[in-house]
This record gives structure tokens, C-alpha cells and sequence, in this order.
């Protein structure tokens, strides 16, 4: 074991749907050698709420409300090197699918037109975040320095880029192992 | 009579040629691939893709398009020109609705083929996600406007070898779109047909036929094991399925 400082990695997920964390799992024992390497600051594997300095930040999900906005702006601040995650993150994914409709019809749709709803109403707790009037990729709101496509990009893909990105080389995904599905 | 084959340099190396065959034509019968999306060896250059572009005596041209000339030093596979290659699909990428989980044509896809090869990782510019309805109308085949890259292709087919005329591009520059040539612009009010060209010779995932969707698992499909400049060589007609 090298007597390094560790790595801080720090995660999140935005408008996503864990799968691309679900996928870092996906590395398996793998994950045990990259420990001794890096350690995770904010993640949802560690709990942990708010992201202190960093090496490395793992964005998964685009960008669809304001708390999103906030996370990731805090991101990029504290994380030397940050790095879209995913699908959704490099151009909006699924969440995205929405861009064309009007929000505001959309919560409506979803809150009050719907049978069965009648008398409901928008939720609008100020503790719920707004959302955006669309789903940003994450490069629309911050600069990226890495771009991890695929849906998920697999535990091999993630393991490979950190394992070269950790180790100073310069990570290079490219056929069979770049998808964006 | 067929006049003594002449050469040019692609990259360096010799490629020999006849004339009237453009550098792109000359390139693939000499086993060298550059990249295409809107060419197909059926049809005329369209040159509209831009994505075969290469360098020839410093200057920009459609290698689809420009006759092979002796002596020739064609700059295609280089830093300088995938570079351009990859800025031209990520525009592609942006200006349409480019979601290729959710696509069915994901592995058998060109634009996402070529853009795997070009190491494209990100789209880079701002999305314009367009509002582009499907068109369900039509019993067997669905058309999924957004995908669209104005290729022509199925305009092409339609009118040149199936005698239809089905499509049709309208407008110019940005509110570029594909239309349906029907009364009610639906393609279900037309006589078109899943066994005609023009229904089989898509490069995304625009003309889809139903009832197949995912017959080919996602990971098995043409360039998920081979990348596009090496199915695109190995095919009669050039193209991957």
C-alpha cells in the first residue's frame, strides 16, 4: 500500500436515477483496492451532506431544479476535477424528455388533471425545490473537465477513468468501451 | 477504353483511381475508409453531412463530392480533420433529440457509430431539444422526427427507386424539417410500405419498424463488438444494417 495522501472523491446524484452509482458498485471487490487510494467525502455511499475540497466529484444526473443548481455550483467549486457521470448528466437523459413541455403544464398535468385528483393542488412546500423551466446537461451549468457517457456507463468503464485518472494517466474510453446506452 | 490507373495520397499512402471517381469512392475501393453519413453507393453525393470532409492542398472539401485528382495530397484520418469530424456530430447531437437509451436504433445507429469512433464524449455545445411530434399514423412503420439529420436519404430512396416520393425536406436553415407528402402529413394517409428502400435505409433512428423493437438485445447489436470504419468496409453496400 503506498503511503500517499488518499484521493477525496466526492459524488451526487441530480435529476438522475442512482443507476450510475449502482454501477460504480458494479466494480465489486475492485472497489477495495480503489480505497486504498481515494476515500469518499460526500456520496451517498458515506452520507455524508456536505462536499468539502475534493480531487474528484462524480456528477450524476442533469440539472432540473434549483437545489441542483446549488449542489453543483458547490461542486465544482470544492472538487479539483469534476466529472459527468452518465447519460443524464452529459445531455439530460430521461429527465430531459420533458424540455418541450411547459413546466408549468406539466405540474398541473401531474397534480390536478388527473382522475381522482380532483381538489389537489401543486406542491409547493418551501422546503421543495423549484424546478427549472428545463433539464440542463451539467456542462450547460458548470465547466466539466471529464465526461463519462453511457446509461450506465458500466463498473468497468467508472473503475478504468478512475483507475487512470488516480494514477495520472490520462483516462481514454473509447470502442467497445464508450456507449451512451 | 479505360485509361491507366493514376494515384493520389490519402494520408501518405497511394490510392489509385479512374477518372470520375470521387476521393471518397477511390478511398473505399482501395480499402480506406472516411467517414460518411448522408453518402450512400446507391446515390449521388448529397454533401450535405460534411462529415467525409478532408483536406486537399490546404483547402476544406467534400470528399463525396470532389473528383480524385493525380497527385493529390488528401489529408482525412488526422487530428486536425476528426476534430472537425466530431465538432460536426456534436452539432448533430444538439440539434435534434439525440437520447439514445431510449432509442431503438442504438447499436445499429451511424450517427452514434461515428461518433463512438471519433471518441466523442460530450456533446459540448447547448442542447436545442426541438419539439418534433412522432408519427404513429402508419401501421408498421413508426417516424420519429427527432432523430433526424436531413441526410435525405429516405427522400432519395422514395423518389429515386421506390417511385413514391414520400418525403421531402421543407424550410431552410434551423426550421429545416422532414415532412410526409400527404394531405394530412401523416404517413399512415400515404402508400408507403415497411418493405420499400426508402423504409430501410434510415442511418438513425427515424423510420423504425414496429413490432421488432429490441429483437437484437442492446450490447449485441452491429457496432456495440465493431466499430463503424470496420463494418462499413466489410458490407456490399457500405452501410451496416
Amino acid at each position: 500500500m503506498s503511503d500517499a495522501p488518499k484521493l477525496k472523491v466526492a459524488t451526487v446524484s441530480l435529476a438522475g436515477c442512482f443507476g450510475c452509482h449502482m454501477s460504480f458498485l458494479d466494480m465489486d471487490e475492485r472497489i477495495l483496492g480503489l480505497l486504498e487510494r481515494i476515500e469518499f467525502d460526500r456520496s451517498p455511499l458515506t452520507d455524508i451532506k456536505t462536499v468539502g475540497r475534493c480531487d474528484i466529484g462524480l456528477i450524476e444526473g442533469g440539472v432540473c431544479n434549483a437545489e441542483n443548481v446549488h449542489v453543483l455550483r458547490e461542486f465544482r467549486r470544492q472538487c479539483h476535477t469534476l466529472v459527468a457521470l452518465g447519460a443524464c448528466a452529459v445531455n439530460g437523459g430521461l429527465p430531459a424528455q420533458r424540455n418541450h413541455l411547459d413546466v408549468g403544464q406539466c405540474l398541473q398535468a401531474v397534480y390536478l388533471s388527473r382522475q381522482g385528483l380532483e381538489g389537489g393542488r401543486v406542491p409547493d412546500d418551501p422546503e421543495l425545490p423549484l424546478p427549472l423551466d428545463k433539464v440542463h446537461p451539467v456542462h450547460e451549468v458548470v465547466r466539466v473537465d471529464y465526461f463519462l457517457p453511457g446509461c450506465p456507463p458500466s463498473g468497468d468503464v467508472i473503475f478504468k477513468f478512475l483507475s487512470d485518472l488516480i494514477t495520472g494517466r490520462t483516462p481514454r474510453i473509447s470502442h467497445p468501451a464508450l456507449h451512451y446506452d | 477504353m479505360r485509361d491507366t490507373p493514376q494515384t493520389f495520397l490519402l494520408d501518405g499512402v497511394p490510392v489509385p483511381f479512374h477518372e470520375g471517381q470521387t476521393i471518397l469512392e477511390a478511398a473505399r475501393a482501395a480499402g480506406r475508409y472516411i467517414p460518411h453519413l448522408c453518402w450512400h453507393p446507391d446515390f449521388p453525393p448529397h454533401g450535405s453531412c460534411k462529415l467525409c470532409i478532408v483536406k486537399v492542398g490546404g483547402r476544406h472539401v467534400s470528399s463525396c463530392a470532389m473528383p480524385a485528382r493525380a497527385g493529390a495530397e488528401v489529408e482525412s484520418d488526422t487530428p486536425e480533420m476528426n476534430g472537425e469530424r466530431r465538432a460536426l456530430l456534436q452539432m448533430l447531437f444538439v440539434e435534434g433529440n439525440h437520447f439514445c437509451p431510449s432509442c431503438e436504433k442504438s447499436g445499429h445507429c451511424q450517427l452514434q457509430a461515428l461518433a463512438y469512433d471519433l471518441e466523442m464524449m460530450t456533446p459540448r455545445f447547448n442542447h436545442f431539444y426541438p419539439d418534433r411530434p412522432v408519427d404513429a399514423s402508419h401501421p408498421d412503420v413508426l417516424l420519429d422526427f427527432n432523430r433526424c439529420i436531413y441526410c435525405e436519404l429516405c427522400v432519395r430512396a422514395s423518389r429515386d427507386k421506390d417511385g413514391k416520393s414520400i418525403f421531402a425536406l421543407t424550410n431552410r436553415g434551423i426550421h429545416k424539417h422532414l415532412v410526409v407528402n400527404a394531405e394530412s402529413g401523416r404517413l399512415g394517409d400515404t402508400d408507403f410500405s415497411g418493405d420499400d428502400l426508402a423504409a430501410n435505409i434510415c442511418p438513425v433512428g427515424v423510420i423504425l419498424r414496429k413490432r421488432v423493437g429490441f429483437a437484437v438485445p442492446i450490447g449485441s447489436r452491429t457496432y456495440d463488438a465493431t466499430p463503424i470504419r470496420v463494418v462499413a468496409m466489410q458490407s456490399e453496400d457500405g452501410e451496416g444494417a
